[in-house]
C-alpha cells in the first residue's frame, strides 16, 4: 500500500472560526491522508515548526478574520528557509477575490472559498501529490 | 384539551388514514424517502390533536405565566416591537461611531458593538498578536480613549448597547460605565448586555484567555457588582448562537446553551449569591436558522425548559428569574458566497422564525456576509426587513400565533425532552465546564454531517449544490482600510506619552494584588480604565496572575 499523504490543518492568527478546518481535516483523513490539526491561535512561526516535525506533505491554513494577507505568506517564507519548500501550502475562509493573486504570489498554491465542495480539496491535493 | 374518548377516535382514523397513505406512497413515492428536521426529529405528513401531550394546556399557559412557552411578556409585541439591533464595528472607534448613529438615524433601536480579534483576547493593538487582526472583524479598543470616540453623541441614557465582549467583559463594562459617568449618566440609568459568556467561547468560539475557573470569578464579580450598582443590565448573555454557528443540531444549541446557563447560576450561587438577586439579568442568545418550523419550536422550547430549571432545579421564586429573555441573530453559516441576493431570503424566513418564537431582540444578517464585513447598503436591506416584519405583515398583532398549532407543539415537546436528555448526560459527567470537549465531539459530528448531506445532495443549498449560474461577485464590498493598525498603533502610543504612567502602575499593582484574594474585582477595573491603563495591560497583570487556557485539541 502507497504511503498516505499527511497533511497539517492550521488556524493561523487569533480566528477562532475552526468549523471549516475541522470539516475539511475530517473529510482529508476520511479520504485515506494523515491528518494533523493545529488547534487555534497559532503563529506562522509555530506553523512552519509543526510542518517541519510532522513531516507533512501539505499545510492547510484557515482563515476568516481577515489576517490572511499577513498570516498565510510568512508561512511559505518560513517554510522556504527550513528548505522545506516542496511542501504545498493551501488556503482557505473568507478571502476576498483581490487578495488572491498575491497570496498565489507569495507560494500559496490554492485558495478555496466558502462553498467548497470537500472532494475538491481532496482532488486537488491527490492530483498535486501524483496520487 | 380535547376529551380523551375524542381522541382515541382520531388515533385510530389517522392510524387508517396512514395505512392508506402508505400504500399510495408504494405506487408514487414522496420527494423524500425520508422527513426530518435538522435535529434529526421525524416529521410526519400531518399533525393532529393526537400530538399533542396530555398536559399540553399546561404547558402551554398563557403569555407571561410559567412556564412562559408562548412569551415572556402578556401582550408581547403589541405593546413594542422587539429591539431591532444590527451587530456592527469596524476599523477604528471613528469610522465604527458612524456606522452606529447611520443605524439609529434610519430607526434602529439598539446598539451592538462588534470588536476586534485582539481587543476580544485582551491584546493591545501594538501586541505582536495584534498584526494583521486590528479594526478587521471589529472595532479596536485600547483604552477608555478609544471608548469615548465609539459612544460620542449618542445619550447611553436612552440607547440600550449590547458589547459581544467575552473573557475581558468586565474591562470592556468599566470603560462604559467610565464613559457614562463623563455624559453626565449614573450607572443606574445603563441598559445594556455584555456577552460575558466564557463556557461557550472554550466550547466553539474561541476568544478565551483565562482558564474556567478563573473565568467564572470573574463572571461571578460582574453578577456580584452589577445587582447592586446596575440593576438594568444584562450581566451575560448565556450564547447558543456560536454553538449552532459551529454546526450543532437546534437541539444541541438548546441543550448545551442551557446546560452552561445551568453552570452559570451554580457558580454564582456558590459564590453567595442569591439566586433571585442575580437571576432575572441573565438574558440568552440563539440562532435563527433554515429550518423554520422547528426553528420556531425552538424558541418556545428553550423558554419553557429554562423556566422548570430554575424553578424546580434552584428553587427561583421572582417569575423574572425563570424567564428566558433572548436575542437572535440569523444564521450567519447558512449564507451563500453564490448568488448573494437569494440571502436577502433566507434572512427574511429566519428572521420571521424569531419573531415567531418571541425573540427580545433581533439582528438580520446582510446579503454579502459570506464574502466580507457588510456594507451600507446590505445593513440597510437587513435591517428594513425586520421593519417589514413588524410593521408590515401582521405577525406582531398577536401573540404566539402558531401556539396550538398541532406541529409546533409536538415539535416544541420533542426538542425540549432531547434536550433535557442531553442536559442529564451533561449534569452527569460534572456539568458544563467538565463536559466541553464532550460537547465539542457532538458539535463535530453534526457539523460534519451537515457538510457531507449538502455534498450528496440530501440537503440543498440554492445556488450552492442545486440551481447553480455563474455570478459575477458583487461590487461595493466593504474593506477594511489596512492603514487602521498603523493609524490605532499611533494613538495608543500617544495616549501612553501622555498619562500619568506612575499612577497606572500603582494601580494595577492594586490590581494585582486584589486578584488574589475574594475581593470582587470590578471596582479596580473601573479605577484603572478612568486613569488610562489599557485593556492588554489590566489584561497582561490577569494573565500572569491567572495563566491562560490552554485548549484540548479535538478532532
Amino acid at each position: 500500500m502507497e504511503k498516505p499523504i499527511r497533511v497539517l490543518v492550521a488556524k493561523p492568527g487569533l480566528d477562532g472560526h475552526d468549523r471549516g478546518a475541522k470539516v475539511i481535516a475530517q473529510a482529508l483523513r476520511d479520504a485515506g491522508m494523515e491528518v494533523i490539526y493545529t488547534g487555534l491561535r497559532q503563529t506562522p512561526e509555530q506553523i512552519v515548526q509543526a510542518a517541519i516535525q510532522e513531516d507533512v506533505e501539505v499545510v492547510a491554513l484557515s482563515s476568516l478574520s481577515g489576517a490572511h494577507l499577513h498570516l498565510f505568506p510568512p508561512v511559505v517564507k518560513g517554510l522556504r528557509e527550513n528548505n522545506a519548500q516542496d511542501i504545498l501550502v493551501l488556503g482557505g475562509g473568507v478571502i476576498p477575490d483581490e487578495d488572491i493573486p498575491p497570496l498565489k504570489e507569495a507560494g500559496i498554491v490554492e485558495i478555496f472559498g466558502p462553498g467548497t465542495d470537500t472532494k475538491n480539496v481532496i482532488a486537488y491535493i491527490k492530483k498535486a501529490k501524483g496520487v | 384539551m380535547f376529551d380523551k374518548n375524542s381522541i382515541d377516535e382520531l388515533k385510530e382514523k389517522k392510524s387508517a388514514w396512514q395505512s392508506k397513505l402508505n400504500e399510495q406512497v408504494k405506487k408514487r413515492p414522496e420527494r423524500q424517502k425520508e422527513f426530518s428536521t435538522d435535529s434529526g426529529i421525524n416529521i410526519e405528513a400531518v399533525y393532529t390533536p393526537a400530538e399533542l401531550s396530555d398536559t399540553a394546556s399546561l404547558d402551554l399557559s398563557l403569555p407571561g405565566q410559567f412556564p412562559y412557552t408562548r412569551g415572556v411578556q402578556p401582550n408581547m409585541y403589541r405593546g413594542r416591537h422587539w429591539t431591532m439591533r444590527q451587530y456592527a464595528g469596524f476599523g477604528s472607534a471613528e469610522e465604527t461611531n458612524k456606522r452606529f448613529r447611520y443605524l439609529l438615524d434610519q430607526g434602529q433601536t439598539g446598539l451592538s458593538v462588534a470588536f476586534d480579534l485582539p481587543t476580544q483576547i485582551g491584546f493591545d493593538s501594538d501586541h505582536q498578536l495584534a498584526m494583521g487582526e486590528v479594526g478587521k472583524v471589529g472595532v479596536a479598543i485600547d483604552s477608555i480613549m478609544d471608548m469615548e470616540t465609539l459612544l460620542d453623541g449618542i445619550p447611553l441614557d436612552k440607547v440600550s448597547t449590547s458589547m459581544t465582549i467575552n473573557s475581558p467583559a468586565a474591562v470592556l463594562l468599566a470603560m462604559y460605565i467610565a464613559v457614562a459617568e463623563k455624559q453626565g449618566v449614573t450607572p443606574d440609568k445603563l441598559n445594556g448586555t455584555i456577552q460575558n459568556d466564557i463556557l461557550k467561547e472554550y466550547i466553539a468560539r474561541g476568544t478565551y484567555i483565562f482558564p474556567p475557573d478563573q473565568s467564572m470569578r470573574l463572571i461571578t464579580d460582574i453578577f456580584g457588582y452589577c445587582a447592586k450598582n446596575i440593576s438594568n443590565w444584562n450581566t451575560i448573555s448565556i450564547s447558543g448562537y456560536h454553538i449552532r454557528e459551529a454546526g450543532s443540531t437546534a437541539v444541541q444549541e438548546v441543550a448545551f446553551t442551557l446546560a452552561d446557563g445551568i453552570a452559570y447560576v451554580q457558580a454564582a450561587i456558590d459564590s453567595g449569591l442569591n439566586v433571585d438577586d442575580f437571576a432575572p439579568r441573565l438574558s440568552f442568545f440563539f440562532n435563527a436558522h433554515l429550518n423554520f418550523l422547528e426553528e420556531v419550536a425552538k424558541f418556545r422550547a428553550a423558554r419553557r425548559l429554562w423556566a422548570r430549571i430554575m424553578k424546580e432545579r434552584f428553587g427561583a421564586k421572582s417569575p423574572k428569574s425563570l424567564m428566558l429573555r433572548f436575542h437572535t441573530q440569523t444564521a450567519g453559516c447558512t449564507l451563500t458566497a453564490q448568488q448573494p441576493d437569494v440571502n436577502i431570503m433566507r434572512v427574511a424566513f429566519q428572521a420571521l422564525s424569531a419573531v415567531l418564537g418571541g425573540t427580545q431582540s433581533l439582528h438580520t444578517n446582510s446579503r454579502d456576509e459570506a464574502l466580507a464585513l457588510p456594507n451600507e447598503d446590505s445593513v440597510l436591506i437587513a435591517l428594513r426587513t425586520q421593519q417589514v416584519i413588524g410593521y408590515e405583515i401582521g405577525v406582531a398583532d398577536t401573540v404566539d400565533p402558531l401556539g396550538g398549532s398541532y406541529m409546533i407543539e409536538s415539535l416544541t415537546d420533542q426538542i425540549e425532552e432531547r434536550a433535557m436528555k442531553y442536559i442529564e448526560k451533561i449534569d452527569s459527567v460534572g456539568g458544563a465546564p467538565k463536559a466541553i470537549e464532550y460537547m465539542q465531539k457532538e458539535i463535530q459530528k453534526s457539523a460534519y454531517q451537515y457538510q457531507l448531506d449538502i455534498e450528496s445532495g440530501a440537503k440543498t443549498v440554492i445556488g450552492v449544490n442545486k440551481f447553480t449560474m455563474a455570478t459575477e461577485k458583487p461590487k461595493g464590498l466593504l474593506k477594511v482600510d489596512p492603514a487602521v493598525g498603523e493609524r490605532q498603533v499611533a494613538r495608543l502610543a500617544k495616549m501612553r506619552a501622555e498619562r500619568d504612567n506612575a499612577q497606572v502602575d500603582a494601580i494595577l499593582g492594586k490590581l494585582r494584588k486584589a486578584s488574589g484574594t475574594n475581593e470582587n474585582l470590578m471596582p479596580y477595573f473601573i479605577e484603572a480604565v478612568k486613569n488610562y491603563a489599557t485593556l492588554g495591560e489590566i489584561c497582561g497583570v490577569l494573565r500572569e496572575e491567572f495563566g491562560e487556557y490552554r485548549q484540548q485539541i479535538v478532532f
